[in-house]
């Protein structure tokens, strides 16, 4: 029960508890704190009417406690007794807390916090994950990534970063940058995986309870439900993407059998809905792409001409290395392998030297234009940029029947 | 919260900060930090050049010509302004006039070392 609360409430606590002191790491502490105050009194005493306003009530008083201890400047205290006066108001009246959690999102995508911060930064304060698990699907130390994300919240409190939902015009270069945090999230549960045959994604389930969230607190934008589309349409041929060996399978040779309807049918609506806004964006166009790719459900066909078409939307809005590759792709699918390669050659050499698609998309439009040795080069290549070891068997036997 | 602009710029631009438009722009933006009631203190600096830089080790002062370090940007000015927080902070700094073309570095003065003059209400 202390852990169903603890899951469901935490974030709230803590957006409630910061925006009012400016103070994330604090307000984490004080929170802390009035958990393990809970397992030792809740189970002798009972649960309390109002578990959160309880929690609130412990946390603030720990956290004017440790305001004395610190010696807060004037201001800071000024503002905990503001707290105090807030959560013992709501603590009486019973009354729901104002939900803060958009509000911290947005301080967690402040274009003055560490983009590097951000994503990890949104998983602690807004879901509670726990800082090693978060440490160890990016890839870095529990040290490394406790000292960035202490880092960041102490850029928070010394800066004054303030606690707010932004308006326009700054609204949609904010909201941008709160979606490519949760999307990060999305897409490092991908890269990290602990066995290479497994489909779990370390972090999906996290980002996906954060787009949902998102949707949920602003229906009427577009580009959440863009988002919560895409992360289902992929999250949905997780049981396609590797055979039961282990071995690698190119979205287009999947089994849509092993596609979930629901997931997919989820998303669909969501795009939908999103398209009667009439404001495209570039998650809404990769989310229709991904659509495309799962109504071979339904038709058995892949329709190119229109993936080239929704890729040179993308180009145009978000002209990443991953769109130019992908227009490419577009182009050799729709049949004109000549004009792909002339687009890859287009994107500049420094943003290529590390991307793995780049030199598989590459290798295909080569091996289509009957170029094999310069198509097994490519293959190969990519073969050596990927940390997957089932893609890279699957680049290698590439690279070996284009060149052969 | 008051904040420290500090305006980073390069030796070319440094040059031209005479010119009639870049003083008309400067001083367009002073009144407007003054009309908003957020200026607390501001001023643009001599050139590195004019630099002195001084420290004391073991009660012995020494002194030498030239700033802290050499590089090829360097503080040129400074604004201190008093607002509620970073965003509002930022905004300000972007209108700065040398924003376009020099670094705006915004940091939270601490405070409580000195006193700093109240702004003037508007």
């Amino acid at each position: 029960m202390i852990e169903m609360v603890a899951r469901q409430s935490y974030g709230r606590l803590v957006a409630y508890l910061s925006a009012r002191s400016g103070d994330v790491a604090g307000a984490e502490d004080a929170l802390g704190d009035a958990f393990l105050a809970a397992l030792e009194r809740w189970p002798a005493d009972g649960i309390p009417d109002k578990p959160e306003a309880w929690l609130l009530r412990v946390a603030r008083n720990r956290m004017i406690d440790a305001g004395r201890r610190n010696k807060v400047r004037l201001e800071a205290a000024g503002q905990l007794e503001h707290i105090a006066r807030d959560a013992e108001v709501l603590a009486a009246a019973g009354e729901e807390f104002p939900d803060e959690r958009l509000a911290l999102l947005f301080v967690c995508a402040h274009p003055a916090i560490d983009p590097a911060a951000r994503t990890p930064l949104m998983l602690q304060t807004v879901l509670g994950v726990e800082a090693g698990r978060i440490a160890s699907a990016f890839l870095v130390s529990p040290a490394a990534m406790s000292q960035r994300l202490v880092r960041a919240k102490n850029k928070i409190r010394e800066a004054r970063v303030p606690f707010r939902v932004p308006e326009l015009p700054e609204w949609t270069e904010r909201l941008s940058f709160v979606l490519d945090a949760i999307y990060a999230a999305y897409t490092t549960g991908w890269e990290s995986l602990a066995e290479p045959s497994s489909t779990h994604h370390a972090l999906a389930g996290e980002a996906m309870l954060l787009g949902r969230m998102l949707v949920r607190w602003m229906p009427a934008e577009p580009e959440p439900a863009g988002l919560l589309a895409l992360m289902l349409h992929c999250e949905a041929r997780r049981n396609a993407r590797y055979t039961r060996e282990g071995a690698f399978v190119p979205l287009d040779r999947q089994d849509p059998t092993l596609w979930s309807r629901p997931l997919i049918a989820e998303a669909e609506d969501l795009l939908h809905a999103a398209a009667a806004c009439k404001s495209m964006g570039r998650y809404q166009l990769e989310a229709a792409i991904q659509s495309i790719h799962a109504y071979r459900a339904t038709s058995g066909k892949i329709d190119w001409p229109e993936i080239l078409l929704l890729y040179e939307g993308l180009v145009r809005l978000a002209p990443g290395i991953g769109s130019l590759t992908g227009r490419a792709v577009g182009l050799a699918q729709a049949g004109r392998p000549a004009e792909a390669l002339a687009a890859l050659r287009e994107i500049p050499a420094e943003r290529i030297a590390g991307y793995q698609p780049y030199w598989a998309a590459r290798g295909h439009v080569l091996e289509l234009l009957g170029r094999g040795e310069e198509a097994r080069q490519a293959l190969a290549r990519a073969a050596s940029l990927t940390e997957d070891a089932a893609m890279r068997a699957h680049l290698l036997e590439r690279a070996q029947s284009a060149g052969g | 919260m008051k904040y420290a602009l500090l305006v980073h710029q390069s030796q070319e631009h440094f040059e031209r900060r005479d010119d009639q438009a870049t003083l008309a722009a400067g001083r367009a933006y002073g009144e407007a930090l003054q009309a908003a009631g957020v200026f607390v203190a501001g001023a643009g600096l001599a050139s590195p050049q004019a630099a002195t830089t001084i420290t004391v080790r073991d009660a012995k002062r020494q002194v030498h010509d030239g700033p802290y370090a050499e590089t090829k940007e360097f503080l040129a000015g400074f604004g201190i302004i008093e607002v509620p927080d970073l965003d509002a902070a930022l905004e300000w700094a972007a209108r700065h006039p040398a924003a376009s073309f020099a670094k705006i570095e915004v940091r939270p003065l601490l405070g409580s070392h000195f006193p700093v003059a109240a702004p003037k209400a508007s």
